[in-house]
């Protein structure tokens, strides 16, 4: 099941599944993403965000369903294929620390994508376009000879923005690429991804916990729990008329800007119980206001309430009726 | 009064392959019984060295200077026998992970009648009648099958409300939370912030919370520190302070959090630049190379903590100081 689409999407996510052990990480999920479109990802943690990201990536094996880039499945694509594929897919990492090699310089870091794929020939064609990449993250050329820990966190997520975007990757994973940032650098990095986006009329899924920071680059939103999609909407869908009882008590949840006051946690935001989702029915049920005898009985499926808006709980057509 | 904290000319060093880096330069502050005081900045601000140089956790690794008295007592250098007195029990901390700040192998129940056994000489069956007290009054569901389990068991929001409950089983007088809800989802986060705002009002303790997230302390905190660059660059009521920040960079701070409501930009709202780097010397204001009123009196000449709200000597509640040569006006 996925959004209809107008147009043929780049990336088409299929009933993927993904297991560690016999919990299951990932269960039913699929999507669509198309070129120059942002979907936001957000859920808390534990809810398989990273997970996603991976298995798209063939970082993580999936057990079943399909990741269709352009038509063809990465998921059984041979590992050269694989490896001409990935070319186009891109991926920066929370951490922009841990996620460079400490004992190489930031622009062996930022050259090495280049050098995979053989494309440039010679040592000053390469260094030409790192420097040109610098630039155009905003860090000076005459960096590229230091190394890592030479960086705050802010710069260093540039150069993983930078070794990302060097060949210019049809889609971008970004898994958390400014939770362990100040929010005086965020908003720096989160532009920056927007006009790298432009430049290359990609397509981007960005993994946040932060909603305020996904309101401002999706154009959809999709929202997970346990392992599972509860909900897709455009951005406007989503925050003016939130269905699914999660996305609801996550909306409620964020603070609100400093200059009004705290609210008081709503209480129908209960916290889980148990470290773990119930493994049957509904994962949400434990802690949701709404959980009936039918929430313990199946797990609900996908489902269209309008155009472009799918949520998954046996209660989202009473639930659309009374808005929070 | 006699404050609960008082920390004067505080500053913090550390030496780094022989060169020596300022963490914390000068600070003085009072948190007064009761308060609730959110110290705010970014990483490398120097926020948490304040507190664990003030509780004695960073022995050996920094050279301390200055002075911090407990309610009545010098606690700066002195030994862990005569630290050990009040920490742990009527002054306590809270960590940001409380995965890694609970022993693994003991179960909560142990973990929590231990600081009753050790600071208040009571025994096991008396602790463990307390800890299920505590973790009843910290809202952990099922509080008596909860003793009996290990911190791995236990959901990241729980294992923080254990955290809660064991800096309060002695009843202090002032508890350091550091960042207290940043290793937790948005939606714990807030029954987090809930569960320190009811326990500060039946216990009456003073609260230190100290967090890079403005909205958080806006939720709790009765004054605001403001730091950067290891000084405090503001300091105010909250109210006033998120009504109408003085200093350029608490400005420029609350305009960067990207909101739920109101129009959705295009671009967000960035401050430029990146704060001194540990051991980057400067002269003047350290914030003038990010600061859009910066002129050239702010790169020449350091802007002193000054009293901005006309009040006396004396220090009071609403007082509002600002380092700034240029402040914004109130």
């Amino acid at each position: 099941m996925s959004v209809p689409a107008t147009n043929e999407p780049l990336l088409r996510v299929t009933d993927l599944r993904v297991r560690f052990g016999a919990r299951a990480a990932l269960s039913d999920v699929s999507f669509d993403l198309f070129a120059g479109e942002t979907l936001g990802l957000v859920g808390e943690s534990g809810s398989g965000k990273s997970t996603l990201a991976r298995a798209i990536l063939r970082l993580v094996r999936a057990d079943r369903g399909a990741v269709l880039w352009r038509g063809r499945d990465l998921l059984t694509c041979d590992a050269k294929a694989l490896r001409g594929l990935r070319r186009d897919l891109q991926i920066v990492f929370q951490d922009p620390l841990a996620s460079l090699n400490p004992r190489m310089t930031i622009g062996e870091s930022i050259a090495e994508p280049l050098r995979i794929f053989a494309e440039e020939s010679t040592a000053l064609e390469i260094e030409g376009r790192v420097a040109g990449m610098l630039e155009r993250v905003g860090l000076a050329a005459d960096m590229m000879n230091r190394y890592p820990h030479e960086f705050s966190g802010g710069q260093c997520q540039r150069v993983g923005i930078a070794r990302a975007m060097i060949l210019l990757p049809k889609l971008l994973i970004c898994d958390e690429p400014v939770s362990s940032l100040d929010v005086s650098i965020q908003g720096q990095i989160v532009n920056l991804l927007l006009d790298l986006q432009r430049d290359t009329r990609g397509a981007m899924l960005f993994i946040s916990h932060n909603l305020a920071v996904v309101r401002h680059l999706s154009h959809r939103i999709l929202v997970m729990y346990a392992g599972r999609i509860v909900e897709i909407a455009t951005r406007d869908a989503l925050f003016a008329a939130p269905v699914h009882p999660y996305t609801r008590a996550l909306l409620a949840a964020v603070p609100p800007p400093p200059a009004e006051g705290f609210v008081r946690a709503p209480p129908a935001l209960m916290e889980a119980p148990a470290a773990e989702p119930p493994p049957t029915g509904c994962p949400y049920r434990d802690r949701c206001a709404h959980a009936v005898t039918i929430c313990a009985a199946s797990a609900p499926a996908l489902e269209a309430v309008a155009e472009g808006h799918w949520v998954a709980c046996h209660r989202s057509r009473e639930l659309l009726s009374f808005a929070p | 009064m006699v404050p609960a904290l008082r920390i004067e000319d505080l500053s913090v060093e550390f030496t780094q392959r022989g060169a020596r880096i300022a963490a914390v330069r000068q600070v003085s502050m009072d948190v007064a019984p009761g308060e609730c005081v959110g110290i705010v900045g970014e990483s490398g601000s120097g926020k948490t060295q304040v507190f664990m140089a003030a509780m004695g956790l960073n022995a050996g690794q920094a050279a301390v200077e200055g002075r911090v008295r407990f309610e009545d007592a010098d606690i700066l250098g002195t030994g862990p026998s005569e630290l050990n007195r009040v920490r742990g029990s009527k002054l306590t901390m809270i960590f940001q992970d409380p995965m890694t700040s609970l022993t693994p192998h003991l179960k909560i129940g142990v973990q929590l009648a231990e600081v009753l056994v050790c600071h208040a000489g009571k025994s096991w069956s008396e602790a463990r009648a307390a800890a299920r007290r505590m973790l009843e009054r910290v809202r952990v569901p099922e509080a008596a099958r909860r003793l009996t389990q290990y911190p791995h068991e236990l959901s990241g929001g729980l294992r923080q409300r254990v955290m809660i409950g064991m800096s309060l089983m002695c009843e202090p007088t002032l508890v350091i939370a550091d960042e207290p809800t940043t290793a937790l989802d948005v939606t714990v986060q807030a029954q987090i912030i809930d569960l320190l705002r009811s326990l500060r009002a039946e216990a009456g303790m003073a609260l230190v919370l100290i967090s890079h997230d403005l909205a958080v302390v806006a939720g709790l905190a009765d004054r605001i520190l403001v730091m950067y660059a290891g000084r405090v660059v503001e300091s105010s009521g909250a109210g006033a302070l998120f009504g109408r920040a003085l200093h350029p960079y608490t400005a420029e701070l609350l305009k960067c959090i990207p909101s739920l409501s109101g129009p959705r930009l295009a671009r967000l709202p960035t401050l430029t630049g990146q704060p001194p780097r540990p051991g980057e010397a400067f002269v003047g204001c350290a914030f003038a190379p990010r600061c859009p009123r910066a002129a050239q009196r702010c790169r020449t000449e350091r802007p002193l903590l000054q009293d901005v709200s006309g009040g006396g000597p004396e220090p009071h509640a609403a007082a509002r100081r600002v380092a700034c040569h240029f402040p914004l006006s109130a």
